[in-house]
């Protein structure tokens, strides 16, 4: 027996509890919440639930070093990382920040040789890393990679050569130097594990041969998820070999011989009766479309925001998914389409509307107020929103959330910064007040449009369960950022950008920092000196500012505050300034 | 306690500072401004950007407001009265905003991939019609790429043995398209953008061929072609 376990055991005799039961009983235990929790309750506790534990997520890749996990957990078959702050998605943290991988899998191959599934997000991943995953976990089976970069179709080759006993590979929405399609043709011809293949991220043409053999050998296929390249001619030579798909991810859905081959598609849908989740669809047509309609009774979960679909097109789809729960769309519907979503999808709980030409007003109008209120009156199920719009309203948003209170998640973009109610000229503050009085389960929030320190006041003042804030373009004055750290008792993640807070607002929130899991601030009037006084108050703080190239001298441009029990950062790039 | 009052009337002080800067004017920063047109018009965020006060007036907050706005200068030209659509000068983008991965958006750009036959070309080729601002730049691109794949064919020789001479000259091709409804159309009919939405695939027509079979329905004769062309496509 391990000599550390021993000793353990050994000072829990008087307890009245036998551990070999308490391990049995924690080994259920699935939510690290929960584990949290246990860990805390005594020293036999947190041996217990530490020895038990097989998954260990770290929301925050520098919060912890590899050392300190390993020595705490010695059973891990699983881990998932997050690494950059979330803003980088929109290019606001420079290249080469960190949150490479390496380190982490060094201490992999020493401490979890047995490890069997990695899911990563925002980290940096060398072709490098993944080659050396591959080699050194015989076991591994899951590889799920999200808004990562700094590998290419090398990397993914690596793993396909090497990991004889692959479930998973899961590609999303990587930045990644896709070299060629050959990669697929890696996997042995023997090999069959298979269960969730998700390559709709890459732009090269994968051998369809060796695709089509791969497919019909993975008998437990569960998620097919291909890329653009893929036709519609060549979809159902894939869907015949998968009869167990319940996600399903099309290639191009333009079909180029109108007669030919429908009948075709027509079948291979029809056999696709376990489907929940349609994604893909690109270049879908009118002519197209229908043929999706035998398949769609089942589907909880459709994602249209690569196929940019007319109002008519989707109502029209829309009559045959009465089940739907999740819904992604592109603003191409338009507000017509929109009420046909509140029409047809009475059991909906989340909607995510995506702009099409972000930039561009000219050619598209987009969705305004009244699509998001004929969904609200007809899906009063909805907790989940993501809506990019041109124009909104106070009273457009009060009436929403009167018809659905359940919101747990409110994320509008209104796209031009400061825009005012474009009816009554006010700012938006209403509109923000009436989603947190109203929304009492609130758990994520993005503002936008014209706001004053009074929607941070309400902000600060009812969202009781408010755990990320996003914010940009906003506020009046230190007061708005204020009233949110004194208020808001769950938050854990603050992002802001281009607002009018400084230091004063940056140091009011020293009591709260070492209970959130971080703070970002850019565009803001914080100085260096704010940031130097809040990380010498702070110790437990990692307060890091990034230089942007010719910048004043005095000012931070971008600071990001995290709790650490790691201590600084030993990898920061010169751009990266740690206080 | 705020500062100021806490009134939560619109007419409080902290909101109507903020109406104020945001309202709409015309002109670069520092000249002699005059109220504009309409309110929040498509333009507001670039004036809004350069009037907003936001508390401190150093240099330091002006310089990073210069950064947000990419650093790029006005012209008057693009400031013009709200009426109007702005003419050439593009709208100034701020970095990362709206916060749309730029994966997603470029996964977007991929939709406008159009496929390009040409009558008398064993293959098919794939454009991104994103890329070019006008018909005159697709149709150069077009000509570009299909003299290259002639020159390279050297003495290949066309259908019922006419020899190909430069593919783009006017009496030799007309450059059609098929909309999103079906339909073929003339290239060059609609405006550019509103091509750019509606165009499916584009089909190089010899124009003796071109007459008659623009606007009704697509016949079975090109179906075929696409479909041999695209075998060939595939073999390659």
């Amino acid at each position: 027996m391990d000599p550390e376990r021993k000793k353990v055991l050994e000072r829990v005799a008087v307890s009245t509890f036998p551990d070999e039961v308490l391990e049995r009983v924690l080994v259920q235990l699935k939510s690290h919440k929960d584990r949290s929790s246990v860990s805390l309750v005594c020293h036999s506790w947190y041996d217990a639930e530490r020895f038990s534990r097989t998954h260990v997520f770290i929301a925050n890749c520098y919060s912890v070093t590899p050392e300190i996990v390993s020595r705490r957990f010695p059973n891990i078959r699983s881990v998932s990382l997050k690494g950059k702050p979330r803003f980088s998605d929109f290019n606001l943290v420079p290249p080469k920040w960190g949150a490479d991988i390496r380190s982490w899998l060094v201490m992999f191959a020493a401490k979890y040789p047995f490890l069997e599934e990695l899911r990563l997000k925002r980290m940096t991943v060398t072709d490098e890393s993944l080659e050396f995953l591959a080699l050194s976990c015989p076991n591994f089976k899951g590889l799920s990679l999200l808004s990562c970069d700094g590998f290419s179709t090398d990397g993914l080759a690596a793993i396909a050569t090497h990991c004889k006993n692959l479930t998973e590979l899961d590609i999303q929405e990587n930045d990644l130097n896709d070299k060629s399609g050959s990669w697929l043709s890696c996997f042995p011809e023997n090999f069959s594990s298979l269960e969730v293949l998700n390559f709709a991220n890459l732009s090269n043409d994968v051998n369809f041969e060796a695709l089509e053999r791969l497919v019909s050998r993975c008998k437990s296929l569960k998620v097919l998820k291909v890329n653009r390249n893929i036709t519609l001619e060549q979809l159902p030579r894939l869907l015949i070999h998968a009869p167990l798909l319940t996600e399903l991810g099309t290639g191009s859905f333009l079909q180029e011989h109108p007669a030919c081959q429908y009948s075709e598609l027509e079948n291979a849908f029809n056999k696709c009766m376990n489907l929940n989740t349609l994604s893909g669809l690109s270049e879908v047509t009118a002519l197209s479309l229908p043929a999706l309609y035998p398949t769609c009774a089942n589907l909880t979960f459709l994602n249209l925001s690569c196929a940019a679909l007319q109002s008519g097109e989707l109502a029209k789809l829309l009559v045959h998914c009465p089940c739907l729960r999740r819904l992604w769309v592109l603003d191409t519907v338009e507000d017509k389409g929109l009420e046909a979503v509140g029409s047809n999808c009475p059991l909906l709980e989340e909607l995510r509307v995506f702009p099409t030409d972000p930039f561009d007003e000219d050619t598209f109008h987009g969705v305004t107020e009244s699509g998001f209120i004929a969904v609200s009156y007809g899906c009063r199920r909805l907790s989940y929103v993501l809506y990019f719009c041109r124009q909104m309203t106070n009273a457009a948003v009060e009436t929403i959330v009167q018809n659905c209170p359940d919101f747990t998640h409110f994320r509008l973009c209104i796209m031009n910064p400061w825009q005012p109610d474009y009816q009554t000229n006010e700012p938006m503050d209403k509109a923000f007040c009436a989603v947190v009085k109203t929304c009492t389960r609130l758990q994520r929030l993005a503002v936008s449009g014209l706001l004053t320190d009074l929607t941070f006041e309400y902000i600060g003042k009812y969202a009781k369960n408010l755990e990320t804030l996003s914010v940009a373009f906003a506020g009046s004055s230190d007061w708005g950022m204020q009233c949110v750290l004194g208020g808001c008792p769950k938050l854990r993640k603050l992002e802001i950008r281009d607002c009018p807070f400084g230091n004063a607002a940056l140091l009011s929130g020293l009591d709260k920092y070492e209970s959130m899991r971080s703070l970002w601030m850019s565009g803001c009037k914080v100085t260096m000196n704010g940031c130097r006084l809040l990380a010498k108050e702070m110790p437990r703080l990692n307060v890091e500012v990034i230089k942007v190239d010719g910048s004043n001298e005095s000012q931070a441009d971008k600071v990001y505050v995290y709790r650490s029990v790691a201590g600084p950062r030993r990898d920061a790039p010169p751009f990266v300034l740690t206080l | 306690m705020p500062p100021d009052t806490t009134s939560e009337s619109p007419g409080s002080d902290v909101t109507s500072t903020v109406f104020k800067d945001t309202e709409l004017t015309l002109g670069l920063p520092g000249e002699a401004r005059f109220s504009g047109g309409k309110t929040c018009s498509k333009r507001g965020f670039i004036e809004r950007s350069m009037d907003l006060n936001l508390g401190d007036s150093s240099s330091s907050s002006s310089q990073t407001r210069g950064k947000i706005l990419a650093g790029q200068d006005f012209s008057s030209e693009s400031l013009v009265s709200g009426a109007g659509k702005p003419s050439a000068a593009k709208r100034q983008e701020v970095v990362g905003w709206p916060p749309v991965r730029s994966l997603r958006k470029r996964a977007l750009e991929g939709c406008k991939y159009v496929k390009v036959a040409v009558d008398g070309a064993p293959y098919l080729r794939k454009v991104d019609l994103e890329i070019y601002n006008s018909y005159q730049e697709l149709l150069r691109a077009l000509e570009q790429m299909f003299m290259t794949c002639f020159a390279i064919r050297g003495n290949y020789v066309g259908e019922g043995g006419r020899k190909v001479m430069y593919p783009m000259k006017e009496m030799e091709y007309v450059p059609t398209y098929e909309d999103k409804d079906g339909d073929w159309m003339l290239v060059g009919d609609v405006p550019w953008k509103m091509f750019l939405e509606s165009c499916k695939r584009i089909r190089l027509m010899k124009s003796s061929e071109a007459v008659g079979t623009l606007a009704p329905r697509t016949h079975p004769r090109s179906c075929t072609y696409e479909v041999a062309a695209d075998q060939q496509l595939k073999a390659r």
